[in-house]
């Protein structure tokens, strides 16, 4: 008789799971909860285990090496959402008033639709929406969206990067009167994001700004390389994103286009967008505020305590290192350092969300402190502040020499003040619509 | 006819109504079953936001609605008149930008534009609707793709229809139904209740109607159908317009009462096979199947995650884990449909017939 033995046995993993339950819930009394929606399956899961991996890795070593931060243990859970916003939402609204006596202090959105789609409710909930290198540019204003953080660069910024690369290239801003820079775009939110900081700077420089769509997903882009090679720009930016990008590399290597004077953008810029291109991608560039590699100091001490020690959730340890495992450890820095900061003005205590919104707005992480907790080079020094929500801005820029990601530059800051009247007109816009008014700063403190 | 003719047919006839009323509610009460049924529902779906709280109100009952909303359009299209499409999320994304089009553009106020919303949606299913007249089964499903790209493509191609907003994506403006804010989540859910019960009972009846019996008359076999004089085209056409106007307001609820903001990346192919999945699981031309239906695709999902996590959360992998959900949750569709290809609407039913004779049969 094999059933009951199976019932016995299920009973007893149910029986031992509630019980196990029991035990962890109690530990995890006095710790910051902190949800992850993931995507570890779907069309991106290629990104989101390795992405999931990195950010899980900081968060165990912190935990169970540093014993927490400042004493307090993050407790994290992860939602599956295959980043569809519906998901996103569905998770939020589950999350959103914390678990075991720990209130939500912020909520990673790490998708754009998502980001947009929660933006108001977030705003009534006080709860501030961390979405690095994404999210709504206008609300890295602060003053009018005091729940939304575009944290580290925003898409005005990876547009400004790539150009202020381009000038250095070429030997100056005066060099880049009459060049043609032609932007290849995914057809979507996030591919036409960067449009109007693109189009002020072509004003202001003088080059000539050419805008090309590609359909979702991407699969055949013949077309519109065929467009550019009529153009024949000086400097093509790539601003596509999944499957489109090793297909555009790969059509540009076909109609001559030099792979070397095409300019990745952030989400152009990963292993998983340059292997399948083949040798077709060697020498290709990209923005990089998360820079690929293993070498870094904080990499040294995950190997030494989280992957040796065989805690880590990377399942191919070949990855350690990738671009989008750099990117789950440097936002886990990022959110780890806010909870840090937070801590020192409200006591070591899981935070709310107004204080995790506080603590987001005075963040400081300077050389010293990336020296301390072995991001030099991986991360930029920030600093976030009420009025500006970004608080970086800068990127590097890394060449694919076939095999890895090699860094080119150090960290090339965009130009913030040329961009920040467009993000203020943008945010008003909104502050109308919505019928919002500014903060007035001056009565925080 | 003078007056005092047709008041006295008048009186005539309202008699008549209330006779049949008093009969049918007689039935109702001999019975038993129906009216009780009814009264739990409706209590059910008015009393548990009260004492629920925003997630399931947000998260839950509210999308879950407006699914069961967007089957009910296609099951109309699909299960009465037998008309197969995969452009579901197409005319939910006109229902959606016409609404906001309305709201932004024209300065309409919500209860309008919504149903204007909707109004556009079925022109739009109407035009698509025109090639069934010459192409059948799947080859009309590849026209509806056609729409469904086509749809996609036109509300990212002319930025008025998102307000020339950088993102392409369309957000809510503050509404009000008849001087009532709709702004937090119970208001919300009342505003999607009402309506989606209006339209259902509409749905209802007009399934029950001449224009209904047409269209089942089609879907069963369309030559016989023409043989007996229904105008075949005719009846497919207003089909189209018909499902596209519930998709159309399905479609902008789940703008302006669920998500907030979205763009078309909302309303894609996945959309699409979402609805379609739904009426294949609750059950092809049954009214209550797309109920079922619904919370079937968009809750089943829900609950095995919940489960995942209040058991075996940090036991096992992440990432198995929801391949596991994902393993079981398609198990359940196959078992679902081998056990019962006409859906659960129908499953249900039968169960229902076997417990009424539950002591003697078995």
């Amino acid at each position: 008789m094999k059933r009951p033995f199976f019932t016995q046995s299920l009973l007893a993993i149910a029986l031992s799971a509630s019980l196990g339950l029991g035990a962890v819930a109690t530990a995890f009394a006095a710790d910051q909860y902190v949800p992850l929606p993931t995507y570890r399956v779907g069309p991106y899961a290629s990104s989101g285990t390795l992405w999931w991996a990195g950010t899980l890795d900081y968060f165990r070593y912190i935990n169970e090496v540093e014993g927490g931060i400042n004493g307090v243990k993050i407790n994290y859970e992860e939602f599956e959402t295959e980043w569809s916003p519906d998901r996103t939402v569905e998770v939020y609204e589950r999350v959103k008033k914390g678990k075991n006596g720990s209130p939500l202090a912020f909520f990673f959105t790490h998708s754009t639709p998502a980001s947009y789609a929660l933006i108001e409710k977030a705003a009534a909930d006080k709860i501030p929406l961390i979405d690095p290198a994404g999210g709504r540019t206008e609300s890295t204003d602060g003053t009018v969206f005091p729940y939304a953080f575009p944290l580290l660069f925003n898409y005005y910024s990876q547009a400004s990067t790539g150009i202020n690369f381009i000038a250095q290239k070429e030997g100056g801003f005066d060099k880049l009167k009459g060049k043609k820079i032609v932007t290849v775009y995914h057809d979507s939110a996030y591919g036409r994001e960067t449009q109007a900081a693109i189009k002020l700077l072509a004003e202001k420089y003088g080059f000539e700004n050419i805008q090309i769509p590609v359909a979702d997903p991407g699969n055949e882009q013949s077309p519109q390389w065929r467009r550019v090679r009529e153009i024949k720009p000086d400097w093509v930016f790539l601003r596509t994103w999944g499957v489109s990008t090793p297909v555009a590399i790969k059509t540009a290597a076909r109609f001559g286009i030099p792979v070397d004077h095409i300019i990745g953008d952030v989400w152009a810029g990963s292993e998983a967008d340059v292997i399948p291109a083949g040798a077709a991608a060697k020498g290709y560039q990209a923005l990089a505020p998360y820079p690929g590699g293993a070498s870094f100091d904080v990499h040294q001490r995950l190997k030494k305590h989280i992957l040796d020690a065989g805690k880590s959730d990377l399942k191919d340890k070949k990855f350690f290192g990738s671009v989008y495992y750099n990117i789950g450890l440097v936002n886990a820095a990022l959110a780890v350092e806010a909870l840090r900061t937070g801590y020192q003005k409200f006591g070591n205590r899981p935070l709310n969300g107004e204080e995790g919104r506080w603590a987001f707005e005075h963040l400081v992480i300077d050389n010293a402190r990336l020296k301390t907790i072995g991001f030099t080079g991986l991360l930029q020094p920030i600093q976030i502040t009420a009025k500006d929500h970004e608080g970086g801005g800068a990127a590097r820029i890394q060449q694919w020499d076939g095999k890895q990601w090699q860094l080119k530059t150090d960290w090339i800051q965009a130009d913030r003040d040329t961009l920040r009247p467009l993000i203020e007109a943008k945010a008003n816009a909104y502050a109308k619509e919505k019928g919002i008014t500014r903060r007035d700063l001056s009565k925080e403190q | 006819m003078s007056v005092s003719t047709q008041c006295a047919l008048f009186s005539l006839s309202a008699a008549g109504w209330i006779t049949r009323m008093r009969l049918q509610v007689g039935h109702w009460f001999s019975h038993g079953r129906v009216p009780y049924a009814w009264l739990v529902l409706s209590l059910v779906a008015v009393g548990v936001p009260l004492v629920s709280g925003d997630y399931w109100l947000n998260a839950i009952l509210i999308p879950f609605l407006i699914l069961s909303l967007a089957g009910l359009g296609l099951n109309v299209l699909t299960g009465y008149a037998g008309q197969t499409s995969l452009g579901s999320g197409g005319f939910m994304a006109v229902g959606a930008f016409a609404t906001y089009a309305c709201l932004i553009h024209f300065q309409l106020s919500f209860l309008l534009a919504i149903f204007l919303g909707g109004g556009v949606a079925a022109l739009v299913g109407l035009f698509f609707g025109l090639p069934s007249a010459k192409i059948k089964g799947f080859y009309l499903m590849v026209t509806s793709l056609a729409a469904q790209f086509f749809l996609e493509w036109v509300f990212v191609k002319f930025p008025w229809f998102y307000n020339y907003s950088s993102s392409a994506t369309i957000s809510s403006p503050p509404i009000t139904v008849f001087g009532w804010a709709i702004a937090s989540p119970l208001s919300k859910y009342y505003l999607v209740l009402v309506l989606v019960s209006f339209l259902t009972w509409v749905a209802v009846n007009l399934t029950r109607s001449q224009v209904g019996r047409n269209w089942m008359a089609i879907r069963d076999m369309d030559t016989a159908a023409a043989v007996i004089g229904i105008r075949v085209h005719r009846s497919k056409i207003l089909a189209f317009a018909i499902s596209s106007f519930y998709l159309g307001i399905a479609g902008a609820l789940w703008v302006f009462a669920y998500l907030g903001s979205a763009g078309v990346q909302s309303f894609s192919l996945q959309r699409s096979f979402q609805v379609l999945f739904i009426i294949i699981i609750g059950g092809l031309g049954s009214i209550s199947g797309n109920f079922i239906g619904a919370a079937f695709i968009s809750l089943l999902p829900l609950l095995l995650d919940f489960l995942a996590h209040t058991f075996f959360a940090r036991m096992v992998d992440a990432g198995l884990l929801q391949n596991l959900q994902k393993v079981i949750f398609g198990s359940l569709i196959v078992w679902f449909l081998i056990k019962e290809p006409e859906g659960i609407a129908r499953f249900i039913s039968h169960l229902r017939g076997r417990l009424a004779v539950w002591p003697l049969r078995f």
